[in-house]
């Protein structure tokens, strides 16, 4: 008891100064050189800091603060709100569905007192968050279980289901894709994954077959986009112009013949990246890439390092998350797969994104800061 | 802890199988790129440079400007014309040399053009020639395949349907200067026009519009292919004005008569603007077109200066049109009562020196009213000297003279009022003999046209009346302005209006000759004779050459007895108020009563409405 209270003492006087020391400098300075990125790229699109580059640098600024407040906040009580935030963001998503403004086609923002929200941007964090805690108790032997499965089954899928009727198949896509890769981290039976690799094999074809023929269209257009040339294959196009002209060394900062002209729609958002491959050429872009896989590994590192396991899935779940965000950005803008709507985090403008992403590396910094606390449950089921 | 462990285990395995795909598929990114961008980056700037899909920019339409009743004042008209598309050529400067083979360019036309193929702003077309005739049509279409970039298509020109008429209220379109072009690139589209005065100038954000997008698929030679998408932009709003069509033409072929004149007419309900004229004036067209040198020299040398809006702009001294201010200012000062009574000798004597009536005669003992019908000069330098320069001064801006204009158009003149310390920051003592002129509208004071219209007005209404030239803008409404009490009390008003009536309806008023011809109907107003140099006396003024002869003047009102509409006549140098200017102002007011569709049954004036010249050009 005296050494249980003696520790817990000690967890609590965990002093400011501590806990500043103990946040992973090196990931905020990837952090903000990506962001600086942005700022840029940002400032290429409009050939001046209105109206993208001054406002995302503003939210930067924000979001850094945000960030910094949430990696002092204990890992344990992040924990504890991990399930009330995850039930908030699925409220949203319902919300949403019946009360959210149009964007770009599909339903995706929440005005909430003059604020738009984007709830599955929240959605991605709080999944982690919840499926975290859920195998943070988990031993092996129980997730062998598959009926222990089940929850956090339909924990993936209810989010899933809500953004598909967005309708939003990329965000959709990627949410499952994060669940997944939770589940995979937590040490599910690798032979669950084929089993519902072989039953979503079997059951696409069978659900496409009862789809209406407008909802089939829907979907050949949104696998092949070269059905609408003058809509997304039109942009795919554009894109894959402006990138390869780009060549070796790039056409120069804000030289872009391309990608500042109105060829390319959208690059203020999806399109950035080619805005700045036109610009920086295939040296700047590769320097880019490895910025983005530096953040990933930095995560799953920091992931490696932590003593309890909710910590290494929530570190696992965000590492993951960006690198997906950031890997299907960057394929679709080289035409190498065929989503839309999937913005590239920390460099594309927008404030809802940046604002969560900036929330989820709080969280990530937390766990490295907190990565030897103990968890009164945790120890509970060790003794 | 053996469980915890062998979970860390799997976790640390599992997590660095996940790092090592995510590395790999990083990879294949890095791969993709390095194909796309260094093995096939010389076929993509290919395709860059001559990008297949073009797009191009579509000036939108400017809005039209209509009158009260849906006529068009302005409106464009179309004209074909040849643009270079700079991006759709391999050799810009080759296509303008085949060009200039067809169809010779003057050397500052070569200039703007290379300037413009240097500056190369994407997706505006340079514009190479304006009116194309069908001849040059004709050569541009046989030798199309020579003229690679070249393309023909409808421009449009400002058209003014009525020409002069409306040159000053409609203004004029031009092309926009090189300072505004670094703002809004999308003016340097080919044909696209800012404001430069008047309404156009006002308006020009609405007029305007906001341009169009058109994306097409062009060939290797940069011919088009054909129309991917077309978003037409939002042409510009239709501007409708206060202003009455006809009756602004009836002014124009009155004021066309005096070398050089305005006037103004108000509606006192809602403070419309019906018409406002300026004669001499000029062919707003030219603007758009061009203005040929030599008339461009004849426009600014000409005396009687054709491009000033005489009726916004043009100040002149209001003579005896400013008695009823200095009438207004004395009763509501006190220094004269409605029964104070002047005796008129013919002069008044201040210290030594005399200052003259019009009437050498005499006009013996008059009160206020009597004195405003005859415009006697001696009552109005005993009534000036007795309110003081800063009463007058101060009840002129309370009826508009002096004050900013309340109007919906750019630079018009506020006209002037001098106070003693006007004078005296200028190092002069103000003197009681300027006090006295001031009584007539002589001195310092001046007023323009359309300040005297105001004044006018706000006598006839007690209101300070706010004149609006626009009615509406696209759908939206002007809302008339608030007009608030001047608080000048009643009976000093009353009056005052009872003296104008008089002028016209008095056998002895000054304008008796030009009253309505309708008896149910009368006019009130004031005459004005406004000296321009200081002359002997007792010459025959319209002997003299015609810039030494004193300006014609004319307020006025009218229905007297419910004021519905008020208005100014200015001729310059017509020599009497009372011969050139009233009659214009008595077959304006005829005019504007019988065209108001409440006073049908009112048979007015000498010139029905019915007589206006000629239909509108379709």
């Amino acid at each position: 008891m005296i050494t249980a209270e003696g520790r817990l003492l000690r967890t609590a006087a965990f002093d400011l100064t501590r806990k500043l020391t103990g946040i992973n400098w090196f990931l905020v300075l990837l952090i903000s050189l990506l962001a600086a990125v942005g700022a840029l790229s940002l400032y290429a699109a409009a050939g001046s800091f209105a109206p993208y580059a001054k406002p995302q640098l503003i939210r930067f600024v924000a979001g850094f603060a945000i960030m910094l407040a949430i990696a002092l906040v204990d890992i344990r009580l992040i924990a504890r709100v991990a399930w009330p935030l995850y039930f908030a963001a699925l409220a949203m998503l319902a919300l949403v569905l019946r009360f959210g403004s149009v964007g770009l086609g599909a339903e995706r923002w929440l005005s909430v007192g003059g604020i738009a929200l984007q709830p599955s941007e929240l959605m991605k964090l709080a999944l982690v968050l919840a499926l975290a805690h859920w195998f943070h108790r988990a031993s092996w032997e129980r997730i062998g279980n598959p009926a222990f499965l089940v929850p956090p089954l339909l924990t993936i899928l209810a989010p899933v289901a809500l953004i598909l009727k967005e309708p939003n198949l990329g965000t959709a896509v990627i949410v499952l894709a994060i669940g997944a890769a939770i589940l995979f981290a937590a040490g599910v039976r690798l032979w669950n994954f084929g089993l519902a690799a072989a039953l979503l094999g079997v059951a696409a074809p069978i659900a496409y077959a009862h789809l209406h023929a407008y909802q089939k269209a829907r979907i050949l257009t949104f696998l092949d986009p070269a059905r609408d040339p003058l809509g997304a294959g039109y942009n795919i196009l554009q894109s894959k112009i402006a990138l390869g002209s780009g060549g070796l060394w790039g056409q120069g900062f804000m030289h872009a013949s391309q990608g500042s002209l109105d060829f390319l729609p959208e690059k203020q958002t999806d399109f950035i990246f080619t805005l700045f491959a036109e610009q920086f050429g295939f040296i700047g872009s590769l320097a880019l890439l490895s910025l983005i896989a530096l953040i990933v590994f930095t995560a799953i590192a920091i992931g490696l390092g932590s003593r309890h396991q909710f910590g290494r899935l929530v570190a696992f779940g965000i590492g993951v998350n960006f690198f997906l965000y950031a890997f299907v950005n960057v394929a679709m803008v080289m035409g190498v797969i065929p989503v839309g709507g999937v913005p590239l985090p920390l460099v594309s403008y927008g404030g809802s994104a940046l604002l969560t992403t900036m929330a989820a590396f709080g969280v990530l910094l937390s766990v490295q800061v907190h990565r030897n606390v103990e968890f009164a449950s945790q120890q509970q089921e060790s003794l | 802890m053996r469980r915890e462990k062998k979970r860390l285990s799997v976790f640390t395995r599992r997590a660095l199988v996940a790092a090592l795909g995510e590395a790999g598929l990083f990879g294949l990114l890095g791969l993709r790129l390095y194909r796309m961008q260094v093995i096939d980056g010389a076929r993509y700037a290919t395709l860059a440079a001559d990008n297949r899909v073009s797009a191009r920019l579509v000036a939108p339409p400017r809005g039209e400007i209509h009158d009260r009743n849906g006529t068009l004042l302005a409106g464009n008209k179309p004209h074909w014309r040849a643009l270079l598309m700079v991006e759709e050529t391999a050799d810009a400067k080759a296509s303008l040399a085949a060009f200039t083979r067809l169809i010779p360019l003057d050397p500052a036309e070569q200039e703007r053009i290379a300037h413009a193929i240097q500056l190369h702003q994407p997706f505006i077309p340079v514009l190479l020639r304006d009116y194309l005739s069908w001849d040059e049509m004709a050569q541009l279409a046989v030798n199309a395949p020579e003229l690679p970039g070249i393309v023909v298509d409808v421009g449009t020109t400002r058209f003014y349907p009525f020409g002069p008429d409306f040159a000053h209220l409609v203004g004029y379109v031009g092309p926009p200067a090189r300072s505004q072009l670094a703002d809004a690139p999308v003016l340097s589209l080919p044909g696209m026009r800012v404001g430069k005065s008047g309404v156009e100038l006002e308006r020009n954000q609405p007029l305007t519009g906001q341009p169009g997008v058109m994306r097409l698929e062009v060939n290797a030679l940069g011919r088009v292919i054909r129309d991917l998408s077309r978003d037409p932009g939002m042409p510009g709003e239709t501007v409708r004005l206060n202003v009455d069509a006809k009756l602004q033409r009836l002014m124009a072929s009155r004021l066309e008569k005096e070398q050089s004149a305005a006037a103004v007419v108000l509606d006192l309900h809602n403070g419309a603007v019906m018409a406002m004229g300026s004669t001499p004036s000029f062919d707003p067209t030219l603007f758009d077109t061009g203005v040929p040198a030599r008339q461009w020299k004849a426009w600014i040398t000409n005396q009687r200066a054709p491009l000033l809006d005489k009726a916004g702009t043009g100040l002149y001294a209001p003579g005896s049109t400013f008695k009823p201010v200095v009438a207004l200012a004395a009763l509501s000062s006190g220094a004269i009562t409605p029964g104070t009574r002047f005796f008129c000798p013919g002069y008044f004597k201040l210290g030594q020196h005399r200052f003259w009536c019009w009437n050498h005669g005499g006009h013996g003992f008059l009160d206020v009213t009597s004195a405003i019908c005859q415009s006697c000069d001696v009552f109005f330098y005993n009534t000036a000297l007795a309110t003081g320069i800063d009463q007058i001064a101060a009840m002129a801006r309370r009826l508009g003279i002096g004050a900013p204009p309340p109007v919906d158009l750019p630079g018009f003149r506020a006209g002037f009022v001098p106070t003693r310390e006007w004078r005296e920051a200028r190092g002069k003592p103000w003197t009681l003999g300027e006090t006295v002129i001031q009584g007539i509208g002589q001195g310092f004071v001046q007023a323009t046209p359309f300040t005297l219209a105001l004044m006018a007005a706000r006598v006839a209404t007690g209101r300070a009346i706010a004149p609006r030239v626009t009615a509406a803008v696209g759908a939206e409404t002007v809302p008339p302005e608030p007009t608030p009490d001047l608080g000048i009390p009643e009976p000093f008003l009353a009056l005052v209006r009872q003296g104008m009536r008089e002028v016209v309806n008095n056998p002895l008023g000054t304008a008796y000759a030009s009253r309505l011809s309708d008896p149910n109907v009368q006019m009130a107003g004031k005459t004005g004779t406004a000296q321009v140099f200081d002359g002997p006396q007792g010459v025959d003024t319209a002997s003299l050459p015609w810039r030494f002869r004193p300006n014609a003047l004319f307020i006025a009102f009218a229905p007297a007895a419910a004021p519905r509409y008020a208005l100014s006549v200015v001729v310059e140098h017509g020599n009497e108020g009372a011969d050139a200017a009233a009659p214009i102002a008595r077959d304006l007011m005829g005019a504007v009563l019988a065209r108001d569709p409440a006073n049908r049954q009112i048979a007015t004036g000498s010139v029905p409405g019915t007589i206006l010249p000629g239909e509108p050009p379709t």
